[in-house]
């Protein structure tokens, strides 16, 4: 008999506190407590937490930003700090980060400058960080294709042999696509050191998961391509650190891929542009509100005694300038040259382009002395 | 000199290419053991191993994107798409990924990946195998197209295809695999982004590509010995990018011009050609440009491939329309649905 046992996910996603930040009593379970999620230490949650909070205040910024007419569009991925946060913050030196259009609030955890991941949704250019020097992809738009690109370079860091692994976030529509499942395969076959995290939010803007999928959940995706997988509260920020650390030093170890699929929810519309209340009702969202990740492991710790007030008021201060440092470079106009448009098509412009270039530049010339 | 075919030419720029770049992989279905369905990766694992060339799983655009990845990671792959319309799976990998990744990312992120394309018909394969598919991409910038029509071509522009910092799409006919020259390797052609020119004529420039450029050759040996018409062959090998000089260059010196391409002719790289010759050499031209091209169809069937295909006589049928006598065209008028009839 084929043995699938332990590539299947816990039959409930793995948790290791309740919405009021109270440990679940006898932890996540025996399987997950057998697969090594163990609690992590309160230095390692203190770091989630503030990383939670700066996101947070990083992605509300965005959000009024829009409003003023500063941002094009933004997708805000508030609700979902946890699972925006804990993941990045495992990544090695080495790993790479393979991101979608809605993950700001992890390229900002990442250590990104968050003007530079708003270049994209503020227009003047597409992306606005380095991904080599930064070792992440650019936020992919198209939904899936990255998770294939995060397979490739899992194989190419196993190659090179320098022990890194790309760890790729994908959202729960996306898992319809074929690319997720090519990427899944490619993995497993080749062995690649790759952890696909799906960030269940329960929308693919206005469709309901119960549209997208008949799985018993998404995590159960993996079994099919061999592939080890998980599922777990990603509301619970103990439980996505401790999961997916288990899956980066499974893959790390050189043991294959790993899926997880973190339950989640986003409060805001699918963007600015959205209207939630055409397919979502208040009641849900006001039930997700309670299940909020930053005040569920803000509780855990102050209950503990590891977080004070003190400490509280100044990583809100830190928030704060966060915020008024993005809101004074995001007032500036950005510099935007035509030019550049033709810049970084080809390494050498091809000679159509260079003549394009020219037309453009004597437009351009006009405007300014005509 | 020895004899080469096209096929073994494209294999020996592959190993060459092995040889002298070791974050040089070649990827694909059937590449390995077997050595790809046309056997121009033929040898490749055996003598260099399963980590410079290997199968992948039977999915395009998996095939594609995951060399995105591993382009990421500085390597250099080139994959094969087998035959021109199973790479169409792989067609948003290519022009949202493949081909934007640099200018999305101001240059700081380049795939330098070569996408191998057996493209193109008269091989009397049935359908989804004949596909004339390079419109597509030359419509999609960021990405060069290249298509050799020699042995030495295939060699050459292969070997500086793969050693391009910039995705290309080297579109490889399957009609001219077995074509033969007296060569030897290694040999360095003109760069990708000039055509050649393959025959001088003085009488009209006859431009072409790839699966077609023997046909163009055969039309002007023809043309030569039946109608006294002296026609210059140019062979664009680059599509993008595009060499407008040396073909401006031929059209202004015979002032006459047909553009010979085996896809489908609307809204293709035909009509591109055709609209830029006659918005640069207006002035020199005798009679408009004119397209000799598939027919606007799905590829036919084998039996049915010689109707579609742009054969010598409708090259020099179409050469002959080029208002050598100064009299209107037209052959084809009073048809059925003419304008003047239905009044």
């Amino acid at each position: 008999m084929t043995d699938v046992q332990h590539l299947l996910p816990c039959p409930e996603p793995v948790r290791f506190m309740d919405e009021a930040g109270t440990l679940v009593p006898g932890g996540p379970g025996e399987l997950a407590t057998e697969r090594g999620y163990a609690l992590p230490s309160d230095d390692d949650l203190l770091a989630v937490w503030r990383a939670m909070v700066l996101g947070r205040r990083f992605d509300s910024q965005a959000t009024a930003l829009t409003k003023q007419g500063r941002l094009a569009v933004y997708p805000s991925s508030r609700g979902q700090d946890a699972c925006q946060v804990a993941p990045v913050l495992t990544l090695a030196e080495q790993d790479w980060f393979f991101p979608t259009y809605r993950d700001s609030m992890a390229l900002v955890a990442r250590g990104i400058d968050p003007v530079e991941v708003l270049t994209l949704l503020r227009g003047d250019w597409h992306c606005g960080y380095d991904p080599v020097a930064t070792r992440t992809a650019p936020q992919c738009t198209p939904l899936a294709t990255q998770s294939v690109h995060a397979a490739g370079a899992a194989y190419g860091m196993k190659r090179r042999g320098n022990g890194g692994v790309a760890l790729c976030y994908i959202g729960d529509g996306a898992t319809s696509e074929g690319d997720f499942h090519e990427a899944l395969n490619f993995a497993a076959v080749f062995e690649a050191p790759a952890v696909f995290l799906v960030q269940n939010n329960g929308y693919a803007i206005s469709v309901p998961l119960s549209k997208q999928s008949k799985a018993p959940a998404l995590s159960y995706k993996g079994v099919g391509y061999g592939i080890r997988s998980e599922q777990v509260d990603g509301n619970d920020p103990a439980a996505v650190l401790a999961v997916t650390r288990a899956a980066m030093e499974h893959a790390r170890a050189g043991d294959g891929p790993f899926l997880i699929e973190a339950h989640t929810y986003r409060l805001e519309a699918h963007t600015n542009a959205d209207d939630a209340t055409r397919y979502r009702t208040k009641e849900e969202v006001a039930q997700w509100q309670g299940r909020d990740p930053i005040v569920r492991l803000q509780r855990y710790l102050l209950d503990r005694g590891a977080l004070d007030q003190a400490r509280v008021d100044e990583v809100t201060a830190e928030g704060e300038a966060l915020a008024a440092d993005l809101r004074a470079r995001m007032n500036l106009e950005p510099e935007v040259r035509p030019s550049e448009l033709f810049e970084h098509v080809y390494s050498t412009p091809t000679p159509q382009l260079r003549e394009q270039a020219h037309m453009v530049a004597a437009e351009e010339a006009q405007v300014m002395h005509g | 000199m020895s004899t080469t075919t096209f096929a073994q030419a494209l294999n020996r720029a592959l190993r060459d290419s092995l040889t002298d770049d070791p974050d040089v992989v070649v990827l694909g279905e059937d590449v390995g053991t077997l050595g790809g369905v046309f056997r121009i990766t033929d040898g490749l694992t055996r003598d260099f191993g399963e980590e410079r060339c290997f199968d992948t799983p039977l999915a395009e655009a998996g095939i594609a994107g995951f060399a995105v990845g591993m382009a990421m990671q500085g390597f250099r792959p080139v994959i094969e798409m087998q035959f021109d319309a199973f790479g169409f799976p792989a067609f948003e990998q290519v022009v949202s990924h493949i081909a934007k990744m640099r200018n999305r990312t101001r240059g700081r992120l380049t795939l330098p990946l070569v996408i191998r394309v057996p493209y193109a018909g008269g091989i009397g394969g049935v359908e989804h195998h004949c596909d004339s598919s390079e419109g597509y991409y030359a419509h999609t910038p960021g990405l060069h197209v290249v298509t050799p029509g020699t042995p030495a071509d295939a060699y050459s522009l292969l070997r500086e295809a793969i050693a391009s910092p910039d995705p290309v799409v080297f579109m490889e006919p399957k009609v001219l695999y077995w074509s033969k020259a007296e060569l030897d390797l290694p040999a360095t052609t003109a760069p990708i982004g000039t055509a050649e020119v393959r025959r001088e004529g003085s009488d009209v420039t006859l431009l072409t590509y790839g699966p077609q450029l023997p046909t163009a050759l055969k039309a002007a040996e023809v043309a030569a010995a039946e109608e006294d018409w002296d026609v210059e062959v140019v062979d664009l090998r680059s599509i993008v990018p595009f060499d407008d000089e040396t073909v401006m260059a031929s059209v202004r010196k015979t002032g006459r011009c047909v553009v010979l391409a085996e896809a489908q002719g609307f809204a293709g790289v035909a009509g591109e050609v055709a609209a830029r010759v006659s918005e640069r050499c207006f002035h020199s031209l005798a009679a408009p440009v004119l397209r000799v091209s598939g027919l606007d169809i799905p590829y036919p069937p084998p039996k049915l491939e010689h109707s579609h295909l742009p054969g010598v006589d409708r090259v020099l049928d179409t050469i002959g329309r080029l208002q050598w006598d100064d009299e209107p065209d037209l052959t084809y008028a009073g048809g059925p649905g003419d304008r003047a009839e239905a009044r």
